[in-house]
């Protein structure tokens, strides 16, 4: 039985809409116009115990929503869910107090109180014994290096320190499942490794399941075994990072500078993708044409001063996946 | 007392932040000082000017009333709980349906705490001024008289005890208004009018005319300031007393009861947006 099994779950909202302008605010009050948003079209996957899922996908295409109904903030318009055999919208106190949350773009501690305050008042909320919670704490400032910031209040930390004092609260009650929805987002390098660094050891040395959403392919790359990429509300991938990496993340690029003006290029498995001068960007298939096949064929053809073949930017190959399958943000 | 352990420490951790705002603690005091002197001249000059001997309350009753009010104003639901109102303007809200908490009894727990440590140092230094200060100053006429007797003094406690329960319950509801509409504005003006009036806030309820005497009795803001203070200076005595405390737990749990369907309601439909 997988700890998460998600059944053609969908979610749609209504948002009012009105012309601009002061005729249109006018006309607004008496008359309202709704629009119906699905972000989420049918979503299907399990998750078994101690896997670390990914969730990649541009804004607006139903990460978050995702982990808003499994972690039991929202309710979904349809499908089923069950974590652990609860329904999270349905049995969401029960629910709740087995699973962590930690949103990036949001606080759970209390502003205006010193962090360990913050803790401690965790520590009530999860009704957790006091020499456990006195463990788990000390474990997760050793950890994530905390012990300089206990005494502050949380609006004075940066936001890196935050953040790891963010995860250390979602961890005081000890979840078996973690969801971290953008965890790393604004961190400068040395906070994102440490969060990193601290995701993988608890998925390891714990057996923690996480759910991870990001737009940091780094994140990804360094932590998720399994990757979902969603987009427009529904689930455009669903495979091992290795998979995806050489299925959709494949693709070479080849620049090449010619002694004159640019040639066409019309070979099987090669695209154009700028043109400048005397110089010309192409994206290749290696499955399709090897890079010394491909560089023969040129150099044999063409008179060309240099060339050399470089692996895209992630970000670039995952933004053209979004394009190919319509998924870019409306 | 484990089920009771997150409320109980939601209301600690609220008062002891709220504690931490000396400054907005010492001009509200300032304000509540200024206004209840106006209000005790203006009593005082109404009095004198008018046929007092048939006036339900006498003049320092009144004046007592004044000082009571301004003291414990900070009791009183102005509107929603500016936590609750962040929350939902940011998103943060989400984090409180993430807790293995009932969601109504968290914020009440929270509202609770917000206004009963808002108003202990605020009452407190208004008995200093009002009640010790002011009759050592020779203006014993304008001050702050004890209560009618031990007894009252103790139904006085108790029915303070309502306050604070019907307060945070309506303070509650309107935290479940703000969630439903995303705004803090139109609910906290709205409560405003109706509490400064209907409280007795304004004018002590007993100087309104006779026939309106049975309404402003039974009706929910007069749990708030004008029942507990009767109640001090033994105005309500007896059977009347224990009416009144009677009718400020009726409210309460009236406000809770419906402030808990509605708040059900709207987290059914809740919408996060963004992230």
């Amino acid at each position: 039985m997988p700890q998460i099994l998600v059944e053609e779950l969908s979610k749609s909202y209504r948002v009012a809409e009105r012309d601009s302008g002061v005729l249109g605010a006018v006309t607004g009050l008496f008359h309202r116009r709704w629009r119906t948003i699905e972000a989420l079209k049918g979503v299907s996957f399990a998750l078994e115990e101690g896997e670390l899922l990914g969730f990649i996908g541009p804004n607006g295409a139903g990460k978050s929503t995702t982990i808003k109904i499994l972690s039991g903030i929202l309710e979904p318009s349809g499908g089923t869910c069950t974590v652990d055999g609860l329904t999270p919208w349905k049995d969401r106190v029960k629910h709740v107090g087995h699973v962590g949350v930690v949103f990036g773009q949001r606080t759970q501690l209390w502003w205006d109180l010193p962090v360990i305050e913050g803790f401690d008042l965790l520590r009530d909320i999860y009704r957790v014994p006091p020499d456990r919670y006195a463990r788990t704490r000390d474990e997760m400032v050793a950890l994530l290096k905390l012990d300089r910031l206990l005494d502050q209040p949380v609006r004075q930390l940066s936001l890196g320190q935050r953040m790891r004092c963010e995860i250390a609260a979602a961890m005081l009650h000890e979840p078996r499942l973690l969801f971290l929805d953008e965890p790393t987002i604004g961190l400068d390098a040395t906070s994102k490794l440490a969060v990193r660094e601290f995701v993988a050891r608890l998925n390891r040395e714990r057996g923690v399941t996480v759910i991870l959403t990001t737009h940091d392919m780094h994140d990804i790359e360094a932590l998720a075994e399994r990757v979902i990429v969603i987009g427009n509300g529904t689930i455009l991938a669903d495979q091992s990072f290795e998979a995806l990496r050489a299925g959709v993340f494949a693709e070479r690029r080849l620049y090449v500078d010619f002694a004159g003006e640019a040639p066409e290029i019309e070979i099987p498995g090669v695209t154009v993708l700028a043109r400048d001068g005397r110089s010309l960007e192409l994206a290749f298939d290696p499955k399709i044409v090897t890079a010394p096949k491909l560089i023969g064929e040129i150099a044999a053809a063409h008179a060309v001063d240099d060339i050399h073949v470089m692996e895209p930017a992630i970000e670039e190959v995952i933004a053209r996946f979004y394009d190919l399958h319509g998924a870019g943000e409306a | 007392m484990d089920a009771a352990r997150p409320y109980l420490a939601a209301f600690a951790a609220r008062f002891q932040q709220m504690l931490q705002y000396r400054a907005a603690a010492l001009a509200g005091f300032a304000t509540q000082c200024w206004w209840g002197a106006i209000k005790v001249m203006i009593y005082t000059a109404f009095f004198h000017a008018g046929r007092h001997d048939a006036s339900p309350i006498s003049l320092g009753q009144t004046i007592t009333y004044t000082w009571l009010a301004q003291g414990f104003l900070a009791l009183n639901p102005w509107g929603g709980d500016p936590d609750v109102a962040a929350a939902v303007r940011t998103g943060a809200v989400s984090y409180d349906r993430l807790r293995p908490v009932d969601g109504y009894a968290w914020w009440y727990a929270r509202a609770a705490g917000w206004m009963t440590a808002r108003a202990v140092p605020r009452a407190a230094l208004m008995f200093l001024t009002a009640g010790i200060a002011l009759p050592l100053l020779g203006f014993g006429a304008w001050s702050w008289r004890p209560p009618a007797d031990l007894a009252q003094a103790g139904l006085f406690a108790l029915s303070m005890l309502l306050v604070v329960a019907l307060s945070s319950a309506i303070v509650n509801l309107t935290n479940v208004i703000i969630a439903a509409t995303l705004t803090d504005r139109g609910a906290n003006i709205l409560m405003g009018p109706l509490l400064i009036v209907f409280s007795g806030n304004l004018l002590p309820l007993r100087l309104f005319p006779d026939w309106a005497q049975t309404a402003l009795f039974v009706q929910p803001f007069a749990g708030l300031v004008d029942i507990p203070f009767r109640i001090y200076f033994g105005d309500l005595t007896g059977a009347g007393a224990w009416a009144g405390l009677g009718l400020q737990a009726f409210w309460t749990l009236a406000f809770v009861a419906g402030g808990h369907a509605w708040m059900s309601r709207v987290m059914a439909r809740l919408q996060v947006q963004g992230g």
